[in-house]
């Protein structure tokens, strides 16, 4: 009902008006919202009453924020929100979008409210928008970091697989490694292989580089080490599973390739520390 | 306290029980070259299973050893490494590159009868 510019007074009445008017039509508005993400399928995995819970709380904890001007409630929520949504397996299309919705579900209401005064809706508007922009970025915020944490610690795990060492044959050990090695890493692979080796008496021991992804020169330095520990503890070590591709850059670099007694793969390396130990695979006749 | 030099027939076994200092590495040395030749050795064990630290110096008498004692016709045995001073040693880049190690006393054994059945020829 103003004409001209909007002043401090006016907006803080316009805000109110918003807040009345989106708790005036909450019922309404919340449905159509929950239709809409339904038509985008954004809800599927989730049940009625969650639904119903949910939707309202997201609901009133927006009019909360656009009502007091803090985003603390929005922040907690979408915190939550986020470990649960990573958790059920909910995609960032679906709490983004959803939310997106939310957004136009509030915004076309402006304009149906205020289509017949433009002064009143551009400043409702100017109201309303960075609102929702805020809340927005928060609960974007919240999801993307929710979904780096739970991969770096994937990653972690990964990383931690601590490989077991595997007796094959008598005096036989297969160390078989997935994922990338790092010092430290290869520092505990190689403490736990000369254990191994120790307690049952191998004599030959094969490690097997197929699971790792990228064998370059400091890899190659830790296999080399891990090679000579177990020679000096009499016991001969075979390196699988490097493919040519990894063979030849290791060759470009000037690793010596001759020192790492690699035998193709797996199979070729038990062949190999069979013929070493004295072994002769016989095929029984029946 | 020189380390104890046992005899088993054309064998002989040094046990190395405590840490040894330079000069003790050279007593040993010195002693093991004298008795090869004095009872005409064929294989010679050290035995440093005990030993949870290996130095360089040790590693240097240790090769030594082994090529003393070849050059006097017996083939040396170095057994016993720990896991932890064979990681210690490649980490530090110290090496025992041609000669025979062996997990213990007895794997070392083994090899030296099979060294000693492989080159006896007609006896």
């Amino acid at each position: 009902m103003g004409n001209g510019t909007a002043s401090e007074a006016d907006s803080g009445s316009i805000t109110q008006e918003l807040v009345s008017n989106f708790k005036r039509e909450r019922e309404s508005l919340r449905r159509q919202w929950v239709e809409q993400m339904t038509a985008h399928d954004y809800l599927a995995g989730l049940g009625p009453e969650e639904i119903e819970s949910e939707s309202a709380t997201i609901y009133d904890t927006c009019v909360g924020c656009l009502e007091t001007g803090s985003y603390e409630g929005a922040e907690k929520y979408a915190m939550r929100m986020a470990e649960r949504g990573v958790l059920r397996g909910m995609t960032t299309e679906q709490i983004i979008g959803g939310l997106l919705v939310l957004r136009d579900v509030y915004g076309r209401s402006l304009f149906r409210w205020y289509q017949q005064d433009m002064q009143k809706l551009y400043s409702a508007l100017d109201t309303y928008e960075p609102v929702a922009n805020t809340i927005l970025a928060i609960v974007a915020l919240a999801f993307i970091e929710e979904r780096e944490r739970v991969v770096k610690q994937q990653q972690e795990a990964i990383r931690e697989l601590s490989t077991p060492v595997l007796q094959v044959r008598d005096k036989m050990l297969v160390l078989p490694i997935i994922g990338m090695i790092d010092s430290q890493r290869a520092r505990q692979l190689t403490e736990q292989l000369l254990v191994a080796v120790k307690e049952n008496r191998a004599k030959v021991v094969i490690v097997d580089v197929t699971g790792v992804p990228a064998v370059d020169s400091k890899v190659a330095n830790h296999l080399l080490q891990t090679i000579d520990a177990v020679r000096l503890m009499g016991a001969r070590a075979i390196i699988t599973g490097l493919s040519p591709d990894v063979a030849q850059a290791l060759v470009s670099i000037g690793v010596d390739v001759a020192r790492f007694n690699a035998v193709g793969n797996l199979q070729g390396g038990i062949e190999e520390a069979d013929r070493i130990l004295g072994y002769k695979i016989v095929i029984g006749t029946d | 306290m020189r380390v104890p030099i046992l005899k088993q027939q054309d064998f002989l076994i040094a046990s190395v029980q405590v840490g040894l200092t330079d000069a003790e590495w050279q007593h040993l040395r010195d002693d093991l070259s004298a008795k090869v030749g004095e009872f005409r050795s064929f294989g010679v064990i050290v035995d440093i299973s005990s030993l949870d630290v290996l130095d360089s110096y040790a590693t240097r008498t240790l090769r030594s050893i082994a090529y003393i004692t070849a050059l006097r016709g017996a083939k040396t045995v170095i057994v016993g490494i720990q896991p932890a001073v064979a990681y210690s040693m490649v980490r530090l880049g110290l090496s025992l590159e041609n000669i025979e190690t062996a997990l213990d006393l007895e794997d070392g054994l083994a090899i030296l009868s099979a060294a000693r059945e492989g080159g006896a020829g007609a006896e």
